[in-house]
């Protein structure tokens, strides 16, 4: 089977709550927290899909979007 | 199905603080149901007080909200008048084990199929932070500002002892083996408890030292081992992690069934 491949984060800006679980364990420090305290992708490009940063949000605001 | 088939949208964002784990247990949870394919109406989830009870609110199953730590008596009732159901029980660590205490070890004891989850985050969050019983000798509390002097219970051996057929344990950093172990739990027929550590940054980490969520998850990595590891050989205070009993019992709706045929039986 092929590895995913990303199409998107799809972040729920009103469920975050800038806990920063998703930026600190991201393997390849993908995600980031904006001026508001959100996490959002700063480097998507580098994000491989493993999709642990949607299964470790407390929030349930993170879905990764494959093709 | 996606996450959201799952869940009740109108109540989110959810009330748990920022970084709290019991999120994490929630996620893990509708993936294990999600990968089971088990229809969500043939799922009930009985909860009783706390924090961790809250989660019966935010999932789109059947779910009963009820007293401070009855939660596994209530669900004793649904599942003897409708054994075809899945019963699941999320607790927090007092419901369970202190007001809740013994409920829990007989309904180990009867082996009722059900799956008793024990959100462990070692403290009373939604009260202000008392100690609980699994809080653990020299721990930090609103309820003990000089060190906590009671020594927690172990509740993998506790379970066991009680009669639990299944008995495993994760945490809210192994997400992977959270989601694997419920699955198990679920699909097992008998009393299954699965002890998750969670986090509370707001009491717990705070009253502790153990600093943010992100913190207290590395803290976990460091703590916990896989089940009969080297590590664990070198260091036995380092906390297991793994499923601990997985065995055949009678089963207590299906005993009880026999029970009836042999009464009618005589008449």
């Amino acid at each position: 089977m092929a590895k995913p491949k990303l199409k998107e984060h799809l972040i729920n800006r009103n469920w975050c709550k800038g806990c920063g679980i998703c930026v600190h364990f991201c393997l390849k420090k993908v995600l980031e927290l904006d001026s508001e305290e959100k996490a959002f992708a700063a480097r998507p490009q580098d994000c491989i899909a493993c999709k642990l940063c949607e299964l470790r949000c407390p929030d349930l605001a993170i879905e990764i979007i494959t093709e | 199905m996606a996450i959201k088939d799952y869940i009740r949208e109108r109540f989110f964002p959810h009330m748990w603080c920022p970084g709290c784990g019991h999120g994490i247990v929630l996620n893990g949870l509708i993936r294990a149901v999600e990968e089971l394919g088990i229809n969500k109406n043939d799922i009930v989830m009985v909860s009783g007080i706390g924090c961790s009870s809250r989660i019966s609110g935010y999932l789109d199953f059947h779910t009963l909200h009820t007293i401070h730590g009855r939660a596994l008596a209530f669900a004793t009732g649904i599942k003897m008048s409708r054994p075809d159901l899945n019963l699941i029980v999320p607790m927090g660590d007092g419901d369970a084990l202190a007001i809740g205490g013994n409920h829990f070890i007989h309904a180990a004891r009867r082996n009722i199929d059900m799956t008793a989850i024990v959100m462990n985050n070692r403290i009373y969050g939604m009260t202000g932070g008392q100690y609980s019983p699994l809080s653990g000798y020299g721990i930090l509390a609103t309820t003990a500002p000089y060190t906590n002097i009671d020594h927690s219970f172990d509740v993998v051996k506790l379970a066991a002892a009680a009669g639990a057929t299944f008995v495993a344990r994760s945490t809210a950093y192994h997400v992977q083996q959270l989601t694997d172990i419920i699955k198990q739990a679920i699909t097992h027929k008998g009393f299954s408890v699965v002890e998750i550590l969670s986090q509370c940054p707001t009491y717990f980490g705070r009253k502790n030292k153990e600093g943010s969520a992100v913190d207290m998850m590395e803290r976990m990595k460091d703590v916990t081992t896989p089940i009969g590891s080297k590590a664990k050989k070198e260091n036995p205070d380092l906390i297991e992690r793994g499923v601990f009993v997985n065995e055949d019992k009678p089963e207590y709706c299906s005993e009880y069934n026999k029970i009836i045929e042999r009464a009618m039986k005589r008449n």
